[in-house]
């Protein structure tokens, strides 16, 4: 979907306030009310001469996607306009934008009977009425999607006929009465793009099946042998046969059943698809088994696939200092191409392009903005500090987190920036005065010393070190430089850490109380069973919601370990689902400060076995 | 961290008086929060007192920073002050120097300011003043120090300087690792 969004789009329109509502929503309705009227002619006349039952799915299919060419053909223009107002914003609220509409469709009281079932329909009736072909795609995309789900990996191959052919339908869109803003046109002009898709998927199946079917048996893909494994090691194969590999071997996998080699048995297959994927993308066998142990496998693949890319440059307004929107016109004038990042922030903007560098222009300079990664906006978001708080940020440098911080309380209370790094504090200390920010107290402490050296905060930030699978497209060395060791190391040490950050959260502060863990890491062990683990060990924290209202929950039970039920209030952000980098944030409440553990105490864990098992401590 | 000594004070006060004049009592009285400048390792840093007794507890070599740096004293005693301290200077500044939008960029890297770029001058600034510079939309960008009173300068040849640089907020990238 992100590669969707970035092939639709023109010039992104600078601000979302220019593009909401306004005198070109009005051409563009008179031009729609206009086409329309000759669009449900000519779609009505081709649904006479293709009286599409439902009796074969393909035919029905086929036929539709003729019936759309057809009447797409003369309007190439507003398409143009469409396109324009396509945001390539994170894929996450795309999907959540399409369902949004699609339920506002369903809720016009979508007749009952389809275009496909009803192909008289829509000739000389009203606008109500006319709703129908609208509908009726709808329903069909119901219909189809558990299909297209299974063929998520041709999802490029339609896309160049994708915006055109819905255009169309979207005249009849119009009609139902709804104001048309701009707004609302991404809303229906995506769910159009997502039906599209859907039915070309399908057809595309069918025309598979129908090849399938013609051919008699496709050529059955076998594994190669012992022999030819050892002749590769010797003489590598290049990279265009090897994604082949990967490809035939994941559509074996997909449908196990009918395509296996019956020889071969599918631990055969998998072993084959990492040895080959740890090739192509050039990760170690250990990272790649970790990869392939969270995402099922065509996920790892775009998972793989989104650390390629790298992600884009956004920046954080600072409050302080500036507006976004005066932000945003100031580097629109130094002919900075940018977008809100979202709806989920206000403070956000993304870069596109940029004839300066971004981290040099005047503005940056006078600390109007941070250069700051989107997924970096996350814990502080969900850590929420106000104002005449008392916070710590546990692992500072280089102050994005921080300085955020400090523009939430609006410069009021302390914010305590705490990191072991001496070097890393330099720009750390230059960030803050840079933006102006005047409630910091920077230290340098091992994060472990902490509750002795200064406690009781109303909140804490554990922005912990890890691994960092979640920013693989930042820093590629940690697909060949991370091994058991490395997460056996971080993990011990995140453990120590985010015990100490609890203790320094005084839970009796009449705002706070509240720790929020985060770390770039996608790997369960760095995060829901570090979590998992301080549930255990500190029964008088629990997890309450992190308020952001997208995200996947984190796992409750992973490879046969069950975690602690409320894990599913952790959030976890992928660059391939969410165009930022790989992210995790858990918000814990401290409810008590009485119950801590001493040393005698040893807390029987309620869920996870092996991994977690407690000694006495020694101090 | 340590309040400053006597010499030490008077030798900061003497430097930011070029700047902000009087108004220096600003910064001591605040209506809302009791201020105070702290040394710590040479650098003299204005922080709140509720800050600074938090502080307290972090020992010596583990505080980095707190509040806003103002500056530091040089091994001969003398005051340096750092663009960190631009944001107070500008609030309270004396004399001021707007520049125009071409000379925004010559003065970020690090140079005089020449005739040509002024934008706007306060009246009647003397002669080895020190001056905020502004960019057009009232923007600190650094200060500096008047080469010319208000008179001269307007006999001077536009590419004459009228401005000396101090520092500038070009520093942030430049001198990351000298200033802090």
């Amino acid at each position: 979907m992100g590669r969707r969004a970035k092939n639709k789009q023109d010039v992104p329109l600078p601000l979302e306030q220019e593009r909401a509502t306004g005198k070109v929503t009005k051409v563009l309705h008179d031009r729609l009310r206009h086409e329309k009227i000759q669009t449900r002619k000519r779609t009505a006349n081709v649904g006479k001469t293709a009286p599409g039952k439902r009796a074969a799915e393909t035919k029905a299919a086929t036929s539709k996607r003729k019936r759309d060419e057809e009447a797409a053909k003369p309007k190439p223009k507003p398409k143009a306009k469409k396109t324009k107002v396509v945001e390539p914003e994170s894929e996450e609220e795309e999907e959540e934008e399409e369902e949004e509409a699609e339920s506002v469709v369903l809720l016009e009281g979508a007749p009952d009977d389809g275009w496909d079932n009803a192909p008289m329909a829509s000739d000389s009736e009203d606008d109500g009425a006319s709703m129908s072909e609208f509908d009726s795609d709808d329903d069909d995309d119901e219909r189809q999607e558990p299909i297209a789900l299974l063929q998520s990996d041709d999802e490029d191959s339609d896309s160049e006929t994708g915006g055109m052919e819905s255009y169309d339908e979207f005249d009849t869109a119009d009609e139902d009465g709804e104001p048309v803003t701009f707004r609302d046109m991404e809303k229906r002009s995506r769910l159009l793009e997502a039906q599209q898709k859907a039915e070309e998927e399908l057809a595309e199946l069918e025309q598979l099946a129908a090849e399938e079917a013609a051919e008699g048996e496709r050529a059955l893909f076998t594994l190669p042998s012992a022999e030819q494994i050892e002749a590769e090691k010797e003489a590598p194969l290049d990279l265009q046969q090897v994604q082949l590999r990967i490809q035939e071997v994941i559509r074996v996998l997909n449908n196990f059943a009918d395509l296996r080699d019956p020889e071969r048995s599918r631990e055969d297959y998998m072993t084959q698809l990492k040895r080959d994927m740890c090739f192509y993308y050039g990760y170690n066998e250990y990272l790649m088994d970790k990869m392939l142990q969270i995402f099922p496998v065509s996920e790892a693949v775009e998972f793989f696939e989104a650390n390629e890319t790298a992600r884009p440059v956004t920046i954080r307004t600072n409050t302080l200092k500036t507006r976004r929107r005066d932000l945003a016109q100031a580097l629109i004038n130094r002919g900075v191409n940018l977008d809100p990042i979202g709806k989920w922030t206000k403070v956000g903007l993304t870069i596109f392009d940029s004839p300066v560098p971004v981290g040099a222009t005047p503005e940056y300079m006078a600390g109007h903005y941070m250069i700051q990664a989107a997924s970096s906006f996350l814990p502080v978001m969900a850590l929420g500090p106000q104002e005449n708080e008392k916070v710590l940020d546990m692992s500072a440098a280089p102050g994005g987190k921080t300085t955020y911080c400090s523009a939430m309380m609006k410069n009021t209370g302390l914010v305590v920036a705490n990191d072991a790094n001496k070097e890393r504090e330099k720009a750390l200390v230059a960030n803050i005065h840079r933006l102006g920010i005047s409630n910091t107290l920077v230290c340098n402490y091992d994060g472990r010393e902490f509750p002795r050296v200064m406690g009781g905060f109303d909140r804490v930030l554990l922005d912990s070190p890890c691994s960092g699978t979640g920013v693989i497209s930042k820093d590629a060395s940690v697909k060949i430089n991370k091994s058991q060791d490395d997460f056996t190391m971080l993990t011990h040490l995140q453990k120590e850490l985010i015990l100490s950050a609890i203790d320094s959260v005084n839970a009796d502060s009449p705002t706070g109380g509240f720790l929020v863990y985060s770390t770039c890491s996608v790997t369960v062990d760095e995060n829901e069973a570090i979590v998992n683990y301080a549930l255990g060990k500190r029964p008088n924290v629990k997890l309450v919601d992190t308020g952001l209202d997208f995200g996947r929950p984190g796992f409750t039970s992973f490879r046969g370990h069950t975690f602690n039920s409320s894990l599913s209030l952790t959030r976890r952000f992928y660059p391939h689902a969410h165009n930022m980098d790989g992210f995790f944030v858990a918000k814990l409440q401290k409810t008590s400060n009485k119950i801590t553990t001493t040393d005698d105490q040893v807390i029987v864990p309620t869920g996870s076995g092996a991994r977690i098992k407690h000694k006495k401590r020694r101090n | 961290m340590r309040p400053l000594t006597d010499d030490e004070t008077k030798v900061l006060f003497e430097k930011l008086t070029k700047y902000i004049g009087r108004n220096i009592v600003h910064l001591i009285d605040r209506p809302d929060e009791p201020y105070c400048f702290r040394l710590q390792k040479d650098r003299v840093y204005y922080v709140s007192e509720s800050i600074m007794r938090k502080a307290t507890s972090v020992g010596r070599h583990n505080l980095i920073s707190l509040g806003t740096c103002f500056g530091k004293f040089t091994k001969t005693g003398k005051f340096r002050m750092h663009i960190t301290a631009l944001p107070l200077l500008a609030q309270y500044a004396k004399y001021k120097v707007w520049v125009k939008p071409n000379g925004e960029m010559p003065f970020l890297y690090g140079n005089h300011i020449v005739k040509a770029h002024i934008g706007r001058v306060t009246e009647d600034t003397p002669e080895h003043q020190g001056v905020v510079i502004f960019n057009m939309a009232d923007v600190p960008l650094g200060f500096g120090v008047s080469a010319r009173s208000t008179v001269d300068m307007r006999k001077v040849d536009p590419t004459g300087i009228v401005v000396f640089h101090q520092s500038d907020n070009g520093e942030y990238l430049r001198e990351e690792d000298a200033l802090f």
